[in-house]
């Protein structure tokens, strides 16, 4: 499965990356999975640099406006190389998401079940991003319910880095 | 016709398997399992395995043709392919590549083969333990999304979502690739019998993916023989004949299934535009098809396969995919003959090829009565997708 997964180019060690979220147990999952590099950094840095800020920050075609998602060397709609990064509300809606109940990592071996959603942000061109959500992994999840990101910090990994989560938006 | 087609110019000739089993199983290396398969076929075929002279195969086989070919001692390459893609996507393309060979003039007796031993290479369904994630594996894997079963769940669950589609539509597709298994003695799982009970008691691994809606993981070799339409009409087996093969993605699919999560139209096997061509180059339809041999990495994947090949709509989903219309001889549409990918065994797909061919022929320990047109799709939902039409004589 790995090399279907990766390729040859797999990952190098980074240090200890992973190792310990600052504030314990404040992650969702626990430590252990792999931790984002933010490789190639032309493509992958602005992102993970703006999720430390507790920014969204994707990429955007500069002559015509289009988001794309995830990021790409090229602008799939113009065939253009000249592409922006851009902030934009950190919220969305559930357009998918799975139970995991099987564990296929040591580190999730007692995690189970978990919730990943696929989120959908009609604000910037309907991109679509992963995340957990959060709260109770037994609740029901309805597609089309509005979420909002939660900046989950991993402050003692090292280097430090932070993921983009998700809740529900607490309706009236 | 055009001139630009497949159709009706070659042909299996000759197919090959070893005994199938169960992962990590294997008793001997993963090479010699596949040579054995090769001849096999070509003991099928009576054909003498020197006079291969082609090697197609998909998915990243470890097994290299300049390494077979030297093992074997065939008297010359003329053709070696590799269809890109992971899983099965590709392997009705790897016998579309071999045609195309064959019809061009490249090679004249192309092998299509997989094998697989587990345990000597490491096991599938694992997610990568590594340290880092770089490039788009950022985006998922520090989430838990690892393994198929967790990439392609979403995928389905909008489908289902979106077309109310229930979990008896996925069990109905696992108990018939079992019922089908419970007749033919190379099955892995013959002998054991699913029952809906024990579908619906089996543990998740994904939702809406029960542990029966999961394919196996086996360890073999299977390989298939192509030859042109002439020679294959005087060797020892009723030739089945392409008719029409197709291969690809809808608009922006990745192959990296890190990011399936982006592709514009989520809740699709692929299929749409590729089973369009592949109808239009055997100038034929659903409704000439006879049997089908779908490849279930997941049941939902077969779901949305056999939509956009075009035998059901999918709010007609809950009615068709109902265990007596699926199952041989007496279904409206036969589906997964041998047991499958699910419970005959998982050779990436190449053992459902084989059985799509076994039904022209009449050799299939589930046979459906008079077919002349068998359809066998590759691996959905793993871009490049692929799908391949076969015929009898009749069919031409």
């Amino acid at each position: 499965m790995s090399s279907y997964i990766l390729g040859n180019d797999g990952a190098s060690p980074h240090g200890e990356a992973g190792k310990a979220a600052g504030s314990g147990g404040s992650s969702y999952l626990p430590e252990g999975l792999p931790a984002p590099l933010a490789h190639p950094a032309e493509l992958y840095g602005p992102y993970w640099e703006g999720t430390r800020a507790e920014k969204l920050v994707v990429q955007r075609n500069s002559s015509t406006g289009a988001y794309q998602w995830p990021p790409q060397w090229i602008a799939h709609d113009t065939q253009t190389f000249d592409l922006e990064w851009t902030e934009v509300a950190p919220k969305g809606v559930i357009y998918s998401w799975t139970r995991v109940w099987h564990p296929v990592h040591p580190a999730l071996k007692d995690a189970c079940p978990y919730i990943i959603a696929v989120v959908e942000l009609p604000h910037a061109g309907n991109i679509r991003m992963l995340g957990n959500l959060l709260g109770d992994p037994h609740q029901e999840v309805i597609i089309g319910s509005e979420v909002e990101a939660v900046f989950e910090h991993h402050d003692g990994a090292e280097p430090p880095y932070t993921l983009v989560q998700w809740r529900t938006v607490a309706r009236d | 016709m055009s001139d630009r087609s497949l159709r009706g110019r070659v042909a299996v000739a000759g197919v090959g398997e070893t005994t199938y089993y169960r992962h990590s199983q294997a008793p001997e290396p993963e090479f010699v399992m596949c040579l054995k398969a090769i001849l096999a076929a070509c003991e099928d075929a009576g054909i003498d395995p020197r006079d291969i002279d082609g090697f197609a195969s998909f998915s990243d086989d470890r097994n290299d043709p300049m390494a077979l070919s030297a093992a074997i001692g065939i008297h010359e390459l003329r053709f070696s392919n590799m269809q890109w893609g992971g899983g099965g996507g590709g392997v009705a393309g790897a016998l579309a590549n071999a045609s195309a060979a064959i019809v061009s003039g490249l090679a004249d007796c192309v092998v299509v083969y997989r094998a697989l031993a587990q345990g000597q290479f490491g096991r599938y369904g694992q997610g990568a333990q590594i340290p880092g994630a770089p490039r788009e594996f950022a985006l998922s894997l520090p989430y838990g999304q690892m393994s198929p079963a967790q990439f392609f769940a979403p995928m389905v669950n909008r489908f289902m979502f979106d077309h109310n589609i229930g979990q008896e539509a996925l069990r109905a597709i696992a108990m018939t690739s079992y019922h089908h298994a419970q007749a033919n003695p190379r099955a892995v799982m013959y002998g054991k019998p699913l029952t809906e009970e024990k579908y619906d008691q089996s543990r998740w691994i994904a939702e809406p993916f029960h542990l029966f809606d999961c394919c196996q993981e086996n360890d073999g070799a299977a390989a298939i023989i192509l030859v042109s339409a002439e020679r294959a009409r005087d060797l020892r087996q009723t030739p089945a004949f392409v008719l029409g093969a197709a291969m690809g993605s809808a608009h922006r699919a990745p192959s990296s299934p890190a990011t399936s999560f982006a592709i514009p139209d989520l809740a699709t096997s692929q299929f749409k535009p590729v089973a369009k061509r592949l109808y239009a180059m055997a100038g034929l339809g659903p409704s000439d098809v006879d049997v089908v041999q779908c490849y279930e990495n997941f049941t939902g994947g077969v779901l949305m396969s056999l939509v956009e090949h075009g035998f059901f709509k999918p709010e007609e989903a809950m009615d068709f995919l109902k265990l007596e219309n699926l199952v041989a001889p007496t279904g409206k549409l036969p589906l997964n003959t041998s047991g499958g990918n699910l419970a005959e065994c998982y050779m990436h797909g190449l053992g459902l090829q084989i059985e799509a061919v076994r039904q022209i022929r009449g050799q299939s320990t589930s046979q459906v009565p008079e077919v002349n047109v068998s359809l066998a799709v590759g691996g959905p939902m793993s871009p490049p997708v692929s799908t391949i039409l076969y015929g009898s004589e009749a069919a031409l």
